[in-house]
């Protein structure tokens, strides 16, 4: 089912006409209304009319996480604070936190992109949804919240944590899909296992899962453990929050919303756009959002795009799971470390769970990299040269994928620490000093 | 002849084991023996108790990897050549041992606790050579 099927399937050379002139309107907006963007424009001779079709898009700057920390809290607002209807503000890990404002018409597009994103997920009006997003200044729990209700599904706004009281409402109140981080899906799969509940009382068939980078092999797992099909959501408060685009049912990468967000690859390091197909960097370009418009917006995510049809029938361009975030990329002794990486190789060895914990430390001025593993109860052996073994395997498969030898730690089940929202994969001892 | 022995995995951490003999003396199970094999980051505690389905359920309730692992209690006199002549016995029989742990009791006999790469042989070989094997029942009385 298609949500809305006038702009999900429009014929590419008509979209991109609609993209240009939504540019067009948009640029003019914050050249008006936006001193940081008419300073930058004016610098780079750039005036309002230039900039007519989408593949003119090239010719305009960047905007960076840094440009919004520098503009914080309101200066990159394209509307008076009268107009602004709500405020939502990132968790802030690396510095101070990038806040952005939303237009009443600005929540009406955000619930209508999470409309078109549920009913991918099958969702209907016939379906209660779970929303175990955090509810609050994260995007996350009230966007889900508001394309639910669009979609008209009843919604439990239960926000996130609190596994005991999530398990009893599943079962209770007969949930048929659920909202929330891939981490905690995987870990209320397992809560599912120690409270001994049965998952022929659950009624649970979708999961929308998002707001941080996970696997395929994540994904087979949570499917088994929670006996759902598994969807995949992107999103960032940046550009809108969850939404953005998202996976249909042919689970062949995620439909971007390109009617609302103009989506680029670009070379990280030289700032060139790259064709459809190649890796790169994730560039957005918001060209209806009237609160905070912004201009080919850096996400810092690794991805790839892909514009042949679907066999869904959406002509919406593709967007694969991203590589990583470069945020979350690690550079230890000139290497390039994922931890989606080390997921990989864990969840392909099936003795282990995907709890796992990069440690990285600083040792007479060489880095050195610790993963910890938590050893799984059905393959625990009582031999030493079995663990030992098992501890040898992990590290061999590790060394191959990342280029780099890795000390493997097998630590005790339950000891890592689990996370109700985003997981903490790494810890990286070498910014203390 | 089989018996059960409890295995854990404990990782080298300050007050680890001592959160793990709490939580069997919390209840009521008595260790009638044990070793611990320790490497550099963690260690394998082994322990012979009568209770030990109980002692696995608790644990596991408490988070630690636990595994019930068949070994045999083969008594031996407490004399020089005791041991030597029953590991004879095994080496002549081509078995080799995972792992062995001892103890002397108050008696003339020693109990010694071995893992061997071949159970239902070497169960065959101590019994054709009269050596006693301790019994399921018999564990808690040591």
């Amino acid at each position: 089912m298609i949500w809305n099927e006038y702009h999900e399937c429009m014929e590419r050379d008509q979209l991109a006409e609609l993209q240009g002139e939504r540019l067009r309107q948009m640029v003019e907006r914050v050249y008006f209304n936006v001193p940081f963007y008419r300073n930058k424009l004016q610098e780079m001779g750039i005036e309002p009319g230039d900039i007519r079709t989408v593949d003119e898009l090239q010719n305009l700057p960047f905007t960076t996480k840094q440009d919004l920390r520098d503009n914080y809290p309101f200066g990159l607002f394209a509307v008076p604070q009268q107009d602004v209807v709500r405020l939502h503000a990132s968790s802030g890990t690396t510095g101070k936190s990038t806040v952005v404002g939303y237009t009443h018409n600005d929540i009406m597009m955000w619930s209508e992109v999470v409309a078109r994103s549920l009913t991918m997920a099958g969702i209907t009006k016939s379906d209660i949804v779970q929303v175990a997003y955090g509810y609050g200044l994260f995007t996350g729990g009230l966007g889900v919240h508001y394309g639910a209700e669009k979609v008209g599904a009843s919604v439990i706004p239960i926000s996130g944590g609190n596994t005991r009281k999530q398990l009893q409402l599943l079962e209770d109140f007969g949930s048929t899909a659920i909202a929330c981080t891939p981490s905690y899906a995987a870990y209320l799969g397992e809560a599912l296992i120690e409270e001994k509940i049965d998952r022929s009382r659950l009624k649970l068939r979708a999961g929308i899962f998002g707001a941080e980078p996970w696997t395929e092999e994540m994904r087979a797992q949570i499917e088994k453990s929670l006996g759902i099909k598994a969807y995949d959501i992107y999103g960032l408060s940046e550009v809108i929050g969850p939404g953005v685009s998202m996976e249909c049912g042919c689970q062949n990468g995620m439909h971007v919303f390109e009617d609302h967000f103009i989506p680029e690859i670009i070379n990280p390091e030289t700032g060139a756009v790259l064709p459809y197909g190649e890796l790169g960097e994730l560039v957005f370009t918001t060209v209806t959002k009237e609160a905070m418009p912004l201009i080919r917006y850096r996400t810092r995510d690794l991805t790839r795009l892909h514009a042949d049809r679907c066999d869904c029938g959406r002509t919406l361009v593709r967007m694969e799971k991203c590589v990583g975030r470069s945020d979350d990329m690690l550079i230890i002794r000139g290497v390039n470390v994922f931890p989606s990486q080390v997921e990989s190789v864990l969840l392909e060895m099936s003795e282990t769970r995907p709890h796992y914990l990069l440690v990285v430390s600083r040792e007479n001025n060489l880095d050195t990299l610790e993963i910890q593993v938590e050893v799984e109860d059905q393959f625990f052996s009582d031999e030493v040269k079995e663990l030992e073994g098992l501890r040898k395997r992990i590290g061999a498969n590790l060394a191959s994928t990342l280029g780099l030898h890795a000390t493997v730690r097998l630590v005790e089940p339950g000891t890592i620490e689990r996370s109700m929202g985003k997981a903490q994969r790494v810890i990286d001892n070498r910014k203390l000093k | 002849m089989i018996i059960k022995q409890l295995s854990v995995f404990l990782e080298n951490r300050a007050g680890r084991l001592t959160e793990l003999t709490g939580i069997l003396a919390d209840n009521g199970i008595n260790i009638s023996a044990f070793c611990i094999a320790d490497t550099a980051d963690f260690g394998i505690l082994r322990v012979i108790t009568g209770k030990p389905e109980l002692a696995e359920q608790v644990l596991k309730e408490q988070g630690f990897a636990v595994k019930i692992t068949d070994v045999i209690g083969m008594i031996v006199p407490h004399k020089p050549g005791g041991l030597h002549k029953a590991l004879q016995i095994l080496t002549d029989n081509g078995i080799s041992i995972e792992y062995m742990y001892a103890f002397a009791s108050a008696d003339d006999r020693a109990t010694v606790v071995i893992r061997t790469d071949a159970m239902p042989k070497t169960i065959d070989v101590l019994q054709m050579h009269k050596l006693e094997l301790v019994t399921a029942g018999d564990v808690y009385q040591m």
